[in-house]
């Protein structure tokens, strides 16, 4: 009953994010949201931009790619210089090239992969000004890059297609600081520590056992962790450290923060191309896929652990509780695992390495499908709309017209630029999954060895890929060749898909708009929802379908069987 | 492409010094101003109550069995999640059953979550099935009346959280320092 009313509250706070988040969105990127102005002035001012003044698809490109190339430099030589920086009470060394290189990208790229453990090996410094930094500017990047593909959509005859400089700060001071700042007191407020002092050392008179706890400034960067749909946590363990997620309320809240924008895009969206229920239609497919997904995992969750049950000393009557915490159990850790696949976050509360072997496909099919139910910030929108385009096509290829989307004409450049978007991620996973298995230094990496070995390698590419995050964590990422092949895999998952979506952004928003016809197929109904579900569904079982027969469907089906 | 830079150099500075210092050090003072006792880890004088301890044999009441995976790191600080066994893996039968044998020489009777590592490796608690398992064990070991640590436990059941959220739990530090207490 309890999870009930659980599922019933984030539903509630969802549903008034989406109408009134997603409005304020529109009204921040267009301009109408001004109270912040005395802040935002000076930086432009700083900066020489004319925020009135408007780009070209090509040069807000540029722009972004620029910028995220100085983050990721940025963020390189804090890490790897930070045994020479203040605020480094463990007296930590710097972090290795091969190694920062990694976490570079990662942050940049909205992924937050990481492949070290940050209480023994990042400063407080580097916590801060390096990785909360990239957690919120890579996801005002991925928001503005979905204002734009949007704002192709509402235009017509346009050259451009916004301000990049504009909609990154906007969306940092109007959207991500607010809402961080007030959830990052909560979380404080429940039990996660935020402090400058140090790790603590601690001498229980009781047991005569003494430990070093680690702490730091904690708390309010898992609020932009989470509402940025980041992921990367302070402590290795992530949300299932009690001193990131202390209660099953501030995993709640996780999982409302983690939702709220990608769900209230879809509204703005809809705003903002004039006709709400567009953005419903496509709410609806992501709202579909996330509780088919949601509830299988949850039901595999329930179940109880293949290795536990063969060692017939225990009856797991609460499900696997095998890498998870008391205080959530194996539906809150589900939902919480399940809203960090399915969008870009890749948070955990447990360990999705020891998930049961359906829970782990669950986990790992979730990415597969292009995270897009509903996806990152920014990046769910912008990757759905990619699927709605080929949808319309091939809805277009069976009534035998031109395909048409909010009016403009889907002609073979924009198809081609869509299918690119949607294949870019399959492809690098396979490709480099296949590049692992056939190599000594990625064969080394799982820490399972049989079907499960295989499945971690998978997950990893998948992941990095998706700029995810999550991992089965029992592979050893921190070599030379996954930390270098992982983050090409991030580069290419985040900019060989934003890169076709702002020359969509561009083609389109120079379109004319026609009237809906006769024969105009419509995209605000249910049945578009469930084509475009159907979409979604057959790109990602096609292309992954072999592959995850290899990894945890051979583990299910392998009864009996340990390796 | 020089504007570029200039402007995402510049920009990269102001963000670095508004979301990397000015934030988090703001939300510190504000945190240690009206949360001092959790932001600085729910301290006692026994450990954190949220970061677990291995309380080993039947004169307390047990844990997860985190300890036996716990590794640490520079200056001997924990260093939590290390411990990912995939759910067909011989290693993690073999380390429940090792675990739930030894339990049973204590007199325990071995539960689910008494057997199995936790995600954080710090799980600080247990369930009141879980406490109600370890009663024999303790009352035999420190000559306590079951019925007056089956009292203890029940007095140490933290519920729903607002009513409804997540499930009923047993701080194990708070269970143990209540033990010390009743003698």
């Amino acid at each position: 009953m309890g999870y009930f009313w659980s599922i019933l509250l984030v539903l509630a706070v969802l549903a008034i994010a989406w109408r009134y988040l997603g409005s304020y969105m529109a009204g921040v990127y267009e301009g109408r949201v001004t109270y912040l102005k005395w802040v935002e002035r000076p930086i432009y001012r700083i900066l020489s931009v004319d925020p009135e003044a408007e780009q070209t698809w090509q040069r807000y490109a540029g722009a972004l790619i620029v910028f995220s190339a100085v983050a990721i430099l940025v963020t390189y030589l804090l890490v790897r210089f930070q045994g020479s920086l203040p605020l480094n009470p463990q007296h930590l060394k710097g972090v290795t090239p091969a190694l920062s290189w990694n976490t570079a990208v990662s942050f940049a790229t909205n992924t937050n992969w990481q492949n070290y453990a940050g209480e023994s090996t990042m400063s407080y410094l580097s916590q801060m000004a390096a990785l909360t930094v990239q957690q919120f500017v890579s996801a005002s990047v991925g928001i503005a890059v979905a204002i734009a593909l949007v704002r192709g959509f509402a235009r017509k005859g346009s050259s451009t297609i916004g301000n990049f400089w504009v909609d990154l700060v906007r969306g940092v001071l109007y959207i991500l600081i607010p809402i961080a700042f007030i959830s990052g007191l909560i979380f404080v407020g429940q039990g996660a520590v935020q402090t400058l002092g140090g790790p603590v050392t601690i001498h229980n008179a009781l047991t005569g056992a003494t430990q070093v706890i680690p702490r730091g400034p904690v708390g309010f960067m898992e609020s932009i962790k989470e509402l940025g749909t980041n992921g990367g946590g302070f402590f290795n363990a992530n949300g299932s450290h009690p001193f990131e997620n202390p209660t099953p309320l501030t995993l709640l809240l996780s999982v409302c923060l983690i939702l709220i924008i990608p769900v209230a895009l879809t509204y703005t969206f809809g705003q903002m191309v004039g006709n709400r229920r567009q953005g419903l239609t496509l709410l609806a497919a992501m709202a579909v896929i996330f509780g088919v997904w949601l509830g299988f995992t949850s039901y595999a969750e329930s179940h109880p652990n293949p290795a536990v049950a063969h060692a017939h000393v225990v009856h797991q009557a609460n499900g696997n509780m095998v890498g998870k915490e008391v205080r959530f159990g194996p539906r809150l850790t589900s939902l919480y695992n399940v809203t960090s696949t399915q969008t870009s976050t890749g948070s955990v509360a447990g360990a999705s390495d020891s998930f049961t072997p359906m829970g782990g496909f669950g986990l790992m099919t979730g990415m597969m499908l292009g995270e897009v139910t509903p996806g990152g910030v920014g990046s769910g929108l912008y990757t759905i709309l990619l699927f709605a385009l080929i949808t319309v096509f091939i809805g277009g290829l069976m009534v035998g017209r031109t395909p048409e989307y909010l009016g403009k004409k889907i002609q073979s450049k924009e198809v081609k630029l869509a299918a690119l978007g949607v294949l870019v991620m399959p492809i690098t996973v396979l490709v480099l999954t296949a590049i692992a298995m056939s190599i000594h230094a990625g064969r080394v990496g799982p820490g399972n060895s049989g079907p499960h070995g295989f499945s971690e390698i998978l997950y990893a590419f998948t992941s990095q890929a998706n700029n995810n995050g999550s991992a089965f964590a029992g592979l050893n990422g921190n070599t030379a060749f996954y930390n270098i092949a992982g983050g090409i895999a991030m580069l290419v998952g985040r900019f060989a898909i934003i890169v076709p979506c702002l020359a969509l952004a561009g083609l389109l928003s120079a379109k004319n708009i026609v009237p809906a016809g006769l024969g105009t197929f419509k995209t605000d109904t249910p049945l578009f929802t469930g084509l475009l579900i159907g979409v979604i569904l057959i790109v990602g079982g096609l292309t992954f379908f072999p592959a995850v027969s290899l990894g945890p469907i051979v583990e299910q089906l392998s009864h009996g069987k340990l390796f | 492409m020089l504007l570029h830079l200039r402007r995402a150099v510049i920009v990269s500075g102001i963000f670095l010094i508004m979301c990397g210092i000015v934030y988090p050090l703001i939300g510190t003072g504000l945190s240690q101003l009206v949360f001092k006792h959790q932001a600085n880890g729910s301290l006692t004088q026994y450990g954190s109550t949220l970061i677990g301890q291995s309380w080993k044999g039947p004169m307390w009441f047990q844990g997860r069995p985190d300890g036996t995976v716990l590794t640490t790191g520079p200056g001997g600080v924990i260093v939590s999640g290390t411990n990912q066994p995939g759910p067909r893996s011989k290693s993690l039968e073999q380390s429940v059953a090792k675990v739930a044998q030894v339990l049973k020489v204590e007199g325990v009777i071995p539960t689910n979550d008494l057997v199995t590592t936790s995600g954080s490796l710090v799980d600080p608690d247990i369930t009141p099935h879980d406490a109600y398992a370890q009663i024999k064990a303790v009352a035999s070991a420190r000559s306590i009346p079951a019925a007056t640590l089956r009292r203890l436990v029940a007095s140490q059941i933290h519920g729903k959280e607002l009513g409804f959220m997540g499930r009923d739990y047993i701080d194990v530090l708070e269970l143990n320092v209540a033990l010390s207490h009743l003698q």
